[in-house]
Formats: structure tokens, C-alpha cells, sequence
């Protein structure tokens, strides 16, 4: 027996800190950190309804699964643009004002 | 409280202290060695919910992979090895993140605790179950996965090879 609130409880913590992590992080590495945690905060959720006996096809454990490679496959892609930016620019700055292209 | 009750709870804060630190630390290599612990603690959590499958694959592809990755990029970045003072947000950046990420998780959270009730007993979904549905219900999804990585590669590393405008003038670093 388990009760339902602790993993929406951590659900709901895991998304308020990487949303707070997105908001402040100037660094555009550390932004995939923030958005690491929202995801896991997705994975509990889907995991839960899983525990929670509700439902089908083995959803709460495959769809997690496509959650991760999709994660994984956005990481790869999110970090080549912030390093081909990285050697445009010089710098990976999020407040930076964009100026015109030098 | 049930013995699975107070195993969710200790993953759970192992969870949301790590994430917290690594959201809120300073060191840039630290962040990415907290989102590490963050990360354990989620696929403890899952352990306890009963999903093996998933905690395995999470400790795999994210502490094995995602986290790897990231300490790379940053060292490439040239990320400083000590604090990091050039990217520090300002107090007025820190105060509106953190009302942002509260209100996120209250809101999200005064929608999801009324849903929880009653304790449950755990549903009970074994590997062979959950192999059987993927490769049966969810082949095609499945498949099109590994176009989507094949896709995230290739753009990858069309990406990084996108050449400078000026090769002649080097961007100060």
C-alpha cells in the first residue's frame, strides 16, 4: 500500500525547481539542467499512474521510456547549437543582448 | 505510513534537495554533479513505485549519458573551475525565477493532491509485461525512435559544422 500524494507532491517539486532553474540560469549549459528536472517530474508522474494500477498496455512503463530517448536525443541537439554558438560568439551568455552578427 | 511510504519520502527529498542545489549552486561542475544526485534520487523513487525497468534506464541513459554530455559542453565552454561570477543573475533575475518555479509547483500541485485519496497497493507490472507490451502495442512508436536519434545525430552534427562567417576574425573570447 502506498499513498499517491508523496509522488505528486515530488512531481510538482521536481517541475517548480527546474522551471526556477530555466528562469535563472544565465549559463545556456545549465539551462538543460532545468529541463532535465522538469522531465523527470513528468517521469514520476507516468511512473505514478502506473503504481496507481490505472493503466493500460504497460503505459506508465513504456511511455517513460520514449520520454528518455527523446530526452537524450533533445540533449545532443540542444548542446551542438550552444557549442557552434559558443564559437560564433564567444561567449553562451543567455542575458547577452543579441546584437547584429558580427 | 507504510514501509514504501517512508522509502518514497527519503528518495523523494534526495531528489528535490539535489535538484535544489544543482538549480542554485554557483560551481558549474557542481550543478552538473548534483543533477546527477537529483537524478538518483528520481529513479530511487521509481524503484519504490515498482517501475525497475525505467530507474534502470534513467540511471543508464541520464547519469551514464545526458550527464556525461553536459560536463563536456561545459568543458568546452570553458566553464571557470571556480565560482562562476560572470553568469551570476541578478537579485531582482533570482527573485522572479524562484516566485516563477513556487507558483509552478503550487498550481500543479493543488491540482494533483486532490486526485490522491486512498493508499493504493502497487500495481504490479513485471519486465516481461512491460517487453511484451513495447515490442506488441508500441513497436511502431519504438521504431520511430531510432529514426529520431538517427535524425538527432545527423542534425547534430550538421550543426557543428556549420562554418564561421569571418574566419579570419577570431570572436574574443
Amino acid at each position: 500500500m502506498i499513498h499517491l500524494v508523496g509522488p505528486y507532491l515530488l512531481a510538482a517539486a521536481l517541475v517548480g525547481v527546474g522551471v526556477f532553474g530555466i528562469a535563472v540560469r544565465r549559463n545556456a549549459v545549465l539551462l538543460l539542467v532545468g529541463v532535465e528536472l522538469v522531465l523527470s517530474g513528468g517521469l514520476v508522474l507516468l511512473v505514478t499512474t502506473q503504481a496507481a494500477g490505472a493503466d493500460r498496455w504497460a503505459a506508465g512503463s513504456v511511455l517513460p521510456l520514449f520520454v528518455i530517448t527523446i530526452a537524450a536525443a533533445e540533449v545532443v541537439v540542444a548542446l551542438a547549437v550552444v557549442l557552434t554558438a559558443f564559437r560564433h560568439r564567444g561567449s553562451i551568455d543567455l542575458a547577452e543582448p543579441s546584437g547584429e552578427a558580427p | 505510513m507504510t514501509a514504501l511510504d517512508t522509502a518514497f519520502v527519503a528518495t523523494g527529498l534526495v531528489a528535490v534537495v539535489g535538484g535544489l542545489l544543482a538549480v542554485t549552486t554557483r560551481h558549474v561542475v557542481h550543478a552538473a554533479l548534483w543533477l546527477v544526485v537529483a537524478l538518483l534520487g528520481v529513479a530511487g523513487s521509481l524503484l519504490v513505485l515498482g517501475a525497475e525497468l525505467v530507474a534502470l534506464v534513467l540511471v543508464l541513459v541520464y547519469v551514464g549519458a545526458v550527464v556525461v554530455l553536459v560536463l563536456f559542453a561545459l568543458m568546452l565552454t570553458r566553464a571557470p573551475i571556480g565560482p562562476d561570477l560572470a553568469h551570476s543573475p541578478g537579485p531582482w533575475r533570482t527573485l522572479g525565477a524562484a516566485v516563477l518555479g513556487a507558483a509552478v509547483a503550487v498550481l500543479l500541485g493543488s491540482v494533483l493532491v486532490p486526485l490522491a485519496d486512498d493508499p493504493v497497493a502497487r500495481a504490479e507490472v513485471s519486465s516481461t509485461q512491460v517487453a511484451g507490451q513495447l515490442f506488441g502495442t508500441w513497436v511502431w512508436p519504438f521504431e520511430l525512435l531510432s529514426l529520431l536519434l538517427l535524425a538527432a545525430v545527423v542534425a547534430a552534427l550538421a550543426v557543428s559544422r556549420i562554418p564561421r562567417e569571418h574566419p579570419a576574425e577570431e570572436a574574443p573570447a
